[in-house]
């Protein structure tokens, strides 16, 4: 195991207008690890995201990422073709809303392998193959491998962009509410899926949530957002269960408890 | 003609088309944007290739207009005409003795020559168009040769109907760098551009885009590995001269369902025919 981060952002600051959307925001994201960016809305959670993803660029910060061949790149300044690189093959986003990601004109094996092909897949056979195995590992049937998104629930939606995101065995991925708009029982399989699925790839996640219950299942460590701040890190159990800051006081002790 | 410019357009835009040609050459494959101009002629009609046509011809060349592959039909009658009238080159029919060639949907069967050039009319010279609606996103992805979309069509093809099922207009990977339009030539045409000793134009008056294919380069058309590209054409043999390895249309001879295959490009059939008698 490496010890240094995969990812790291520094003295990240960005605002929009007069609204600080960002303040000085340092993270750090290890190999393998699950890092839980939670907050109420407005706080800076999907800024973040964008930002550390290469979408959004900061007013100042940088962001730096570790290659596996241990080169490090500042994600802002990287030339485009290898950032595009970076974000169909090395990296994944995962969007609250698949149809954001997903082709929805094109069937759920094309859009499985999609990613394939943009990183040069030219066989047809393999590709379908991987196609199929995917579906197959976040249970969708393979008889429908042929079908349209448009016929998909939502929950599968949902599996599918996290299909067409892992096929390429991403090490770093970026999650943006992935349940968020689905109901309770669908909720809890898919964030099964993802435990399991990231877990056994050893991917690494950042991963933006309202909900702390989701934070609290899938992150290892966690990091409080509010207004452009994070006010407190550590490891998920710790910040949840002796919250030192008073604004996640306040977001823990505002969970309703079943 | 009195009163017109040798073939019809003005130095000045003939030498903005010639700049835009020069960098198409000097880029295989990438759309270089121009001033199209009105041309008495509707889009769709060539526009284009005309203007292509009236940058590079001198007053010694030989034009040959082919439509389909035809000599005679209206929109080659009618731009070989054009010329003659407001250049007054020589034209011919024939493809051995042009030096320049104007096609719409078309390569000739006989094999050109690398003092030639072959001027393609195009009406969409973006083969991203159909998947990709925004033009700033199509140019990012040949900016970052990023074609996998490209091949997501090609996927769906062999997905729903078992193999690749486009039949003209197939898109080609230009020097290995620039995905780009054939025009709608069909794809039986396609392994013709590969390595072509003549020089390979294109211009799309509406679209007001120019590019080229430079002589002895490599087109591939794109495929996949366990389904690689196949020229398609009709199995039966030319109705007229016999030729079976030449492209076919089919053509209804009469209202009682009478149909024959022939040639399409009436050149190549009529020098068989006059050959065999």
């Amino acid at each position: 195991m490496n010890d240094d981060p995969i990812l790291s952002a520094r003295g990240l600051t960005l605002f929009f207008g007069v609204i600080p959307a960002l303040i000085d925001v340092d993270m750090d994201l290890w190999p393998g690890e699950i890092l839980a960016i939670v907050g109420e809305s407005g706080s800076g959670k999907t800024t973040l995201l964008n930002v550390l993803s290469g979408l959004l660029r900061p007013q100042s910060g940088i962001v730096s990422y570790r290659d596996p061949e241990g080169g490090t790149h500042d994600v802002h300044a990287m030339a485009a073709p290898l950032l595009r690189t970076l974000q169909r093959s090395g990296w994944g986003f995962v969007h609250q809303d698949p149809k954001r990601s997903l082709r929805m004109n094109v069937s759920a094996g094309g859009n499985v392998g999609e990613r394939l092909m943009a990183q040069g897949a030219r066989h047809y056979g393999d590709i379908r193959a991987r196609a199929l195995d995917w579906l197959t590992q976040v249970e969708i049937d393979a008889d429908r491998i042929d079908d349209l998104p448009r016929t998909f629930s939502g929950g599968m939606l949902q599996r599918l962009q996290i299909a067409r995101t892992l096929v390429t065995h991403p090490r770093l991925v970026f999650m943006d509410e992935p349940t968020g708009g689905l109901d309770v029982s669908v909720q809890a399989r898919l964030l099964d899926l993802i435990r399991s699925l990231v877990a056994r790839l050893g991917v690494a996640v950042v991963l933006v949530t309202h909900d702390i219950a989701v934070a609290r299942l899938l992150g290892h460590r966690i990091a409080v957002m509010q207004r452009g701040h994070v006010v407190e890190t550590g490891l998920t159990d710790q910040v949840l269960d002796d919250p030192r800051h008073p604004y996640t006081q306040l977001l823990v002790s505002s969970v309703l408890q079943a | 003609m009195k009163g017109y410019n040798f073939a019809y357009l003005d130095e000045q835009t003939k030498r903005m088309i010639r700049r835009a040609l020069l960098k198409a050459v000097a880029i295989p494959g990438h759309q270089v944007p121009f001033g199209s101009r009105e041309m008495p002629l509707p889009y769709g009609w060539g526009t284009g290739g005309i203007q292509v046509t009236a940058s590079i011809l001198g007053q010694n060349d030989t034009l040959k207009v082919i439509d389909q592959g035809a000599d005679d039909t209206t929109n080659a009658v009618s731009i070989r005409h054009f010329f003659a009238r407001t250049a007054g080159v020589a034209t011919t029919t024939s493809t051995a003795k042009a030096t320049v060639i104007q096609t719409r949907h078309r390569i000739p069967e006989e094999t050109l020559r690398s003092d030639q050039i072959i001027v393609y009319q195009v009406p969409q010279p973006e083969p991203l168009s159909r998947l990709e609606p925004s033009r700033v996103e199509t140019k990012r992805m040949h900016a970052l040769a990023d074609y996998g979309l490209m091949h997501v069509k090609l996927y769906e093809d062999v997905a729903r109907l078992g193999q690749i099922s486009i039949s003209y207009d197939y898109p080609v990977l230009v020097n290995h760098r620039y995905l780009t339009s054939p025009s709608p030539i069909p794809a039986f045409d396609n392994p013709k551009m590969d390595r072509m000793p003549a020089l390979q134009l294109f211009g799309a008056g509406r679209e007001k885009r120019i590019y080229a294919i430079p002589p002895w380069t490599d087109v591939r058309s794109l495929d996949f590995d366990d389904h690689p590209f196949r020229p398609i054409n009709a199995p039966q043999a030319c109705g007229l001269c016999g030729a079976a390895d030449s492209y076919k249309d089919e053509v209804v001879t009469d209202d009682r369902g009478g149909r024959m295959f022939v040639c399409s490009d009436t050149d190549h059939c009529e020098r068989r025919r006059n050959d065999a008698a």
